[in-house]
């Protein structure tokens, strides 16, 4: 068949072959790859998780401002940075899905969200214990906590909304509209410590200027993130697979897995 | 357009002036709320004063959460909301009518009652002109952020209780802006920074709320 030239992206996107990997974007073929990637995933997760938190709570040197009490950035940044980039990853298949309408795709930000909220309110946790020793307080409303608080709200709300629909369709749709409302406040929270000079600190990393930490700080902290990282992904995959055998129950290909047919 | 606009605004008015007392009861409620603080904190005036645009605007949020349940909820159940997505007219223009007249409805009665409130917690003359100028820019927010939620929920199990979920974090932005302001002004600073931000949210709101609200509308009637 001949390309056609002047139809709309959407349609040429669609009608031209398609690459090989796109057969993955239908559950029955995602469903097992899924299932092989999910043991590998999970121990890169532990390693990076044991070599970045060991060097952050064993080798890392002492901070000269904070003591000791400044090594829980190793659990708490990761967490967060996975808080809010999960959320973006939420929206990013709920809009993928309202404007593909793949089925795969809502089950993808349905599957995000209870990781996303994990890692939120381990976010605010250890922000609340490394807040008492430092700043004297548990909890401080200043503009990042505050925003980050309203993300763990925004999570709740999405899958509140989901599991009070019924109709799985409906609360597909409603949900990935509502991960889409709630997108504007990622940025808040991203940029709330140079909008709103409050008690928390500011960023420690940034691309653009040399790192104000020892490296071995920095070495820590990002093999914990990149593990958080990871672990999110194992998570997620796995979560994904029990939403597909739920949905997909009534499926001949369901009936003829191995695991199922069994 | 604007034939149909302010056809459904005169609708929605004429269907709540026809049942008046849940009108009354959002404004009653408004009042309430606020007469509690006093009576929860304590009669300590230069407490009250301090607290008092927080109080409003808390109250403002709640009456505002309390009367949206009906935004679409009589017009979904018998059936009128379907006629009116079928219709040839667009359906955001429809959207925003409705939230028109619920803020006509909801809104600015809060407004017009806000300063004899504010008077009762011995709020100055010029941060009352400041507290109802800033929910007169904000109450239009509440209702328009609102019609998503009220929309996303509607003929869901457990909808109120889900729609306070939904909306109230999406309202904290308004809520900080608006008592901001009159905060800013009683600290002899300039109220205009919160004013324009709160007018920017207002803007924004105006421009996507509708669309958001009349997608989530589509969604419900499926």
């Amino acid at each position: 068949m001949r390309p056609v030239l002047h139809a709309p992206f959407a349609v040429r996107f669609f009608a031209g072959p398609r690459p090989g990997w796109w057969k993955y974007a239908g559950a029955p073929a995602f469903y097992p790859l899924a299932g092989r990637l999910i043991p590998g995933l999970q121990a890169v997760a532990v390693a990076l998780l044991a070599l970045g938190l060991g060097i952050g709570f064993l080798l890392a040197p002492t901070d000269h401002q904070q003591g000791e009490a400044y090594r829980i950035i190793f659990v708490h940044v990761p967490a967060a940075w996975l808080s809010m980039l999960l959320y973006m990853a939420m929206a990013f298949w709920a809009a993928t899905g309202l404007a593909l309408n793949s089925r795969l795709s809502f089950m993808m930000a349905r599957a995000i969200a209870p990781t996303g909220a994990m890692f939120t309110f381990v976010a605010l946790w250890t922000g609340a214990l490394w807040g008492r020793p430092t700043w004297g307080a548990w909890w401080v409303w200043d503009a990042r906590l505050t925003s980050e608080l309203l993300l763990l709200f925004l999570y709740a709300g999405f899958m509140a909304l989901q599991s009070a629909i019924d109709d799985p369709r409906r609360g597909d749709r409603a949900g990935a509209l509502l991960a889409l409302v709630g997108v504007v406040n990622v940025p808040v929270i991203y940029f709330s410590v140079k909008w709103w000079n409050t008690l928390h600190q500011g960023a420690s990393i940034s691309l653009s200027s040399a790192p104000l930490m020892a490296s071995s700080m920095l070495m820590g902290l990002l093999l914990a993130a990149l593990g958080a990282w990871v672990y999110a992904l194992a998570a997620v995959l796995k979560r994904l697979r029990c939403i597909v055998l739920e949905r997909e129950r009534h499926a001949k290909w369901v009936a003829r897995l191995p695991e199922v047919s069994a | 357009m604007l034939k149909v606009l302010a056809c459904v605004i005169r609708r929605d008015l004429l269907l709540a002036f026809r049942r008046r007392s849940d009108l009354l009861a959002t404004v009653f409620f408004f009042a309430l709320v606020v007469m509690l603080f006093p009576l929860g904190v304590g009669p300590e005036a230069g407490l009250l004063r301090s607290m008092a645009p927080g109080i409003v605007w808390v109250a403002a949020l709640l009456a505002s959460l309390l009367s949206l349940g009906r935004l679409f909820a009589l017009d979904f159940a018998d059936g009128t909301l379907e006629q009116m997505a079928l219709s040839a007219e667009p359906l955001v223009l429809i959207v925003l009518g409705k939230v028109l007249a619920h803020w006509l409805v909801a809104g600015v009665p809060l407004v017009m009652l806000s300063p004899v409130l504010a008077l009762q917690f011995g709020l100055p003359g010029a941060a009352i002109q400041v507290l109802c100028l800033g929910l007169l820019i904000g109450t239009p927010i509440l209702s328009l952020l609102g019609a998503i939620g009220s929309a996303l929920t509607l003929g869901v199990r457990g909808g109120g209780v889900l729609l306070a979920l939904l909306v109230l974090p999406l309202y904290v932005p308004v809520l900080i802006f608006g008592a901001g302001a009159v905060q800013a002004q009683a600290s002899g600073l300039d109220a205009a920074a919160h004013m324009l931000l709160l007018g920017g949210v207002l803007a924004g709101a105006l421009a996507l709320a509708p669309w958001a609200t009349s997608a989530a509308l589509r969604i419900a009637l499926e």
